[in-house]
């Protein structure tokens, strides 16, 4: 028992104990503020996403941070998780009542399919390096959205229909439409919860810091650090990164899924190209492999568009700049040394207090 | 002292070698860089446990014949035999797990990375689990995890490094990086190794060290060792075999003692004397 805490707050582990720490204090401080003085509804209804940006921005910390290559597509990926999620969440609809477990299908095979789409891009992606394969991903979020626009697809009595570009869709008595092209799914019922996603960020911790403390997370961190020492101790860089990348994807899908089915309706155009750099910004921001940095710069940039509401047309443009200041203070060199020094010097100073404590 | 003997092809290896299969040859090898032909007609031939050396004023093409032998640089002629095994087709990861293992000029170590994980990185492939495993933490994980570990200290061990196994690997004073590049090189269970430059920027004592370092690799391990190096004490003292690089050539092969004397090597290190008038 006691090796075990001990393990948990060592110096290798501390940073993936502070991850947690920091994930299930935010869920308690919700649910007790909830439970008492309640929250306004347009907070309320800012949770689900929340917690879907934050598991899109871990997943996407994986293949930038500790893989080191710059994907441009994780929209792309969600949007993949969340339209199947949607289908197999409305085609589940009739035979399973239980919503928390028609949710957990939707979630899982809506990874699993923007897994399988990840592991096809990244053979051909995974060739290029750097600039290139960042252009190459956003291209195929591009697409994923553009293939998207133009998908009907219904369901009544006699199965599926399917059409591309028109609406050739006649649908039986009873039927319903999934997907109707650029207008996206509509009367979606909603099944996300917040608690769901509370969830779903552990599970993405938990995948994620167990894949880091491998065999598979040393030798992506090597093919990240060394390319040409990692390869010439037997690690096969391609394998190593399809890896991150499929996982990755695997993650924002889950994700897309669970913010598909928090709204009644969902455009396809809800997931280009901005998105992927909003997310890019809560990694950058949070910091490179950084996991506790990411949930917690996610969670206050993505607030931070709705406190500025009241700004009106000016919301943008002070959120913008407030962007680019936090970048220049985050990256400042000397502020950096100010803060490390005044944490030393705190630090000391306490010691002192114990040590005096002790005579 | 070692005796060479020929090898039917006429190539020469050491008598206690003679009757095994050569750990490399090579045949031709050659290399162009845009037209320019970087290394050219590149044969020699290692035994299973020889400690050869590789040397030849700068330039002259050594760092290329290891980036060639490890699939670095694709051969633009030429084949490579690893244990006897073609390696035309194989990459450099395909290479490392044929045998062949190696260290780099500019030391390359993965910085951010503790010692003891250097070594387990390159114990990657004889690890025996998968992704899942891993993400749910079988116990299958736990058992694999635990041995890598062990192994990895009892080889960090034998280089008296065990301390070290937790610091920074980047922190580490120069001679201990030069160290842990060696056995992050054995982790991967070669059949040969490759050294490049392993005493550049070590003092005489260091160097001394090294060179019963480079002997004991050889005698514990039972591998064959090339080596590039400039110090000649160093190699004259340890190497069996010498090959001399000159403008991409072998212009001389031999022991030791043949090399020190060889007109031919003399005149490449030192220039060709002066006419007098």
């Amino acid at each position: 028992m006691k090796k075990t805490i001990r393990k948990i707050f060592d110096k290798k582990h501390i940073s993936r104990t502070i991850s947690y720490l920091v994930v299930i204090a935010g869920f308690v401080i919700i649910q007790l503020l909830m439970n008492t003085i309640g929250i306004k509804s347009l907070f309320r209804s800012l949770l689900v996403p929340t917690c879907c940006y934050i598991v899109v921005a871990l997943a996407l910390n994986l293949v930038v941070g500790v893989s080191g290559e710059l994907s441009l597509g994780h929209s792309g990926f969600m949007a993949v998780g969340a339209f199947t999620g949607i289908i197999i969440s409305g085609l589940l609809e009739p035979y399973l009542a239980i919503n928390w477990l028609r949710l957990l299908i939707a979630m899982f095979v809506g990874g699993i399919m923007a897994g399988i789409v990840g592991l096809f891009i990244s053979v051909p992606v995974l060739k290029l390096q750097g600039d290139y394969l960042a252009i190459v991903t956003l291209a195929f979020c591009q697409i994923i959205k553009s293939l998207l626009n133009n998908v009907y697809l219904g369901v009544d009595i006699n199965g599926l229909h399917f059409s591309f570009v028109e609406n050739r869709i006649s649908l039986a008595q009873g039927g319903r439409m999934l997907l109707s092209g650029p207008m996206g799914a509509i009367a979606i019922t909603r099944l996300a919860t917040f608690t769901a996603g509370f969830l779903l960020i552990l599970f993405t911790l938990l995948i994620i810091y167990n894949l880091t403390y491998s065999r598979f997370g040393r030798s992506i961190m090597a093919a990240r650090d060394n390319r040409i020492a990692a390869e010439s101790v037997g690690i096969h860089i391609r394998n190593t990164k399809m890896l991150a990348f499929v996982i990755s994807a695997i993650l924002a899908g889950m994700a897309g899924a669970l913010f598909g089915l928090n709204y009644s309706t969902l455009q396809p155009a809800k997931f280009d190209f901005n998105l992927s750099i909003l997310i890019l910004v809560y990694v950058v921001l949070g910091g490179l492999g950084n996991m506790t940095g990411t949930i917690i710069s996610t969670m206050i940039l993505y607030a931070l568009p709705e406190l500025l509401r009241g700004l009106q047309d000016y919301r943008m443009l002070i959120y913008s700049i407030i962007l680019i200041l936090i970048m220049l203070v985050t990256n400042n060199q000397t502020l950096k040394e100010k803060t490390e020094n005044l944490i030393t010097k705190i630090k000391s100073r306490f010691l002192k207090k114990g040590s005096v404590a002790h005579d | 002292m070692t005796k060479l003997v020929q090898y039917p092809s006429g190539a020469y290896v050491l008598e206690r070698d003679a009757d095994r299969t050569p750990v490399l040859e090579t045949y031709h090898l050659g290399i162009d860089f845009g037209g320019l032909s970087a290394v050219n007609n590149f044969n020699i031939i290692v035994g299973p446990t020889e400690i050869s050396g590789l040397i030849g004023p700068n330039g002259a093409g050594k760092t290329t014949v290891f980036n060639l032998l490890t699939k670095v640089y694709q051969p633009s002629k030429g084949t490579i035999l690893v244990n006897g095994h073609d390696t035309s087709k194989m990459s450099t990861v395909d290479v490392n797990k044929a045998g062949v293992a190696r260290t780099f000029q500019n030391i390359r170590l993965f910085e951010n990375m503790s010692v003891v994980d250097n070594v387990k990185v390159a114990m990657h492939n004889s690890m025996h689990y998968n992704p899942l495993t891993a993400i749910f933490r079988t116990p299958k994980y736990y058992k694999e995890e635990k041995r890598i570990h062990q192994k990895a200290l009892e080889l960090l061990d034998i280089f008296n490094m065990s301390d070290l196994a937790e610091t920074e690997a980047g922190s580490l004073p120069y001679g201990a990086q030069r160290k842990l590049e060696i056995v992050r090189a054995l982790a991967t269970k070669p059949s040969l190794l490759l050294l490049d430059e392993p005493a550049a920027g070590m003092n005489p004592n260091e160097t001394k060290e090294l060179m019963e370092t480079i002997r004991g690799i050889r005698d514990k391990f039972n591998i064959a060792i090339i080596l590039i190096e400039h110090d000649m004490s160093l190699v004259m003292n340890i190497c069996e075999g010498i090959a001399v690089l000159n403008y991409g050539r072998i212009i001389a092969k031999g022991t030791p003692k043949d090399i020190q004397n060889n007109p031919v090597v003399i005149e490449a290190y030192l220039g060709k004397p002066e006419q007098e008038d």
